[in-house]
């Protein structure tokens, strides 16, 4: 349920951008290896927006997928929990996406909306 | 009326990392090193550390900061052990955090005599998936699953299994009562997180004990 509070900071974060203008969307990028449920998120985000500038706004969750590379030179996509390059069965491994969990941008109206933050 | 995007890019934990990083300046100054223990609820968190205080880890001056949910029981069975002992309670009421966060800790900072510890070891609240995604200026982050959760745990919260540099398996007293497989459990964490530093104890016998508390000290 951390969820919540993951909520609560995409809402500060994309609050803090609009500057006062109504926002209807917020596209967010969760990576494939957080322990993040897009829905929960989205569900949350809809309280916690509730009485702001977000109220309303959709919470649109873009996965990305977990890639690693190994210092053997293999890069493959993780389908499951297995950190070990399938070619070598190294572990010297990087993860090169999937821990992503960031706010990359917000779609607001231009006109400037009265809700209070 | 027109709609625009509007560029954000930030992370979402980012205002988390920040005060974490604050937590951490301001542990260095005190000198005070940092342990960010988690697991899942029942997983011996509490006992371990019972059983390493009792014993003390020589000239090193350790403090606890627990925690909980709600109530103050896991902090009254560590004072009885006359170590100082900070209780956090993340319920603001009606059903508190699953996790600590930077936040809560650095609200709990004033109430630690970081002057008098050289470690504080952070009990986080027991839960194998919200405290991994939350630094709170820890300087280690070190978990604790018990045979008794089953040998999938690494595959099913590789996140928690990821985040630590040190995985403590407990209750191995319980092992011949146990289906667990404690071979295919380590084959698990090794896929999950290659090469991490575990080790084997019972908090209950103390068998293994000695290990942790070596490892505790040598970070102070």
């Amino acid at each position: 349920m951390h969820e919540l509070s993951l909520s609560r900071a995409i809402l500060d974060a994309a609050l803090a951008r609009a500057e006062g203008r109504s926002v209807v969307a917020v596209d967010v990028t969760v990576g494939a290896l957080r322990q993040v449920v897009p829905s929960s998120l989205s569900f949350y985000f809809e309280i916690v927006s509730s009485g702001t500038a977000c109220e309303g706004a959709r919470l649109r969750a873009h996965l990305a997928p977990a890639r690693l590379r190994c210092a053997c030179g293999h890069e493959w996509e993780l389908r499951e929990p297995a950190f070990r390059c399938p070619r070598c069965h190294g572990g010297e491994v990087a993860v090169l996406s999937g821990e992503e969990l960031t706010v990359d941008s917000i779609e607001v109206e231009e006109e400037p909306c009265t809700a209070a933050r | 009326m027109h709609r625009s995007k509007v560029r954000v890019a930030t992370g979402v934990l980012d205002a988390n990392d920040t005060i974490a990083q604050a937590n951490r300046a301001d542990f260095d100054r005190a000198g005070v090193r940092v342990v960010n223990l988690m697991s899942a609820p029942g997983a011996g968190k509490t006992a371990l550390l019972e059983r390493v205080l009792m014993d003390g880890l020589g000239d090193v001056r350790v403090g606890v900061l627990e925690g909980d949910v709600q109530g103050s029981l896991d902090a009254e069975r560590l004072s009885a052990l006359h170590v100082p002992v900070t209780q956090l309670n993340t319920d603001p009421g009606f059903g508190g955090e699953c996790h600590l966060d930077a936040n809560m800790v650095r609200s709990a900072l004033g109430a630690i005599a970081l002057d008098e510890i050289d470690l504080l070891v952070i009990e986080n609240v027991g839960n194998l998936v919200c405290p991994a995604e939350f630094r709170v200026g820890e300087d280690r982050r070190a978990m604790i699953s018990s045979v008794t959760e089953g040998e999938d745990k690494p595959l099913k919260y590789p996140l928690m299994f990821r985040a630590c540099e040190l995985v403590v398996v407990n209750k191995i007293d319980l092992l011949p009562h146990l289906d667990f497989s404690l071979e295919r459990f380590l084959a698990n964490l090794d896929q999950v997180n290659p090469g991490v530093e575990h080790m084997l104890l019972s908090a209950r016998t103390g068998e293994g004990v000695d290990a942790f508390a070596r490892w505790l000290a040598d970070i102070a």
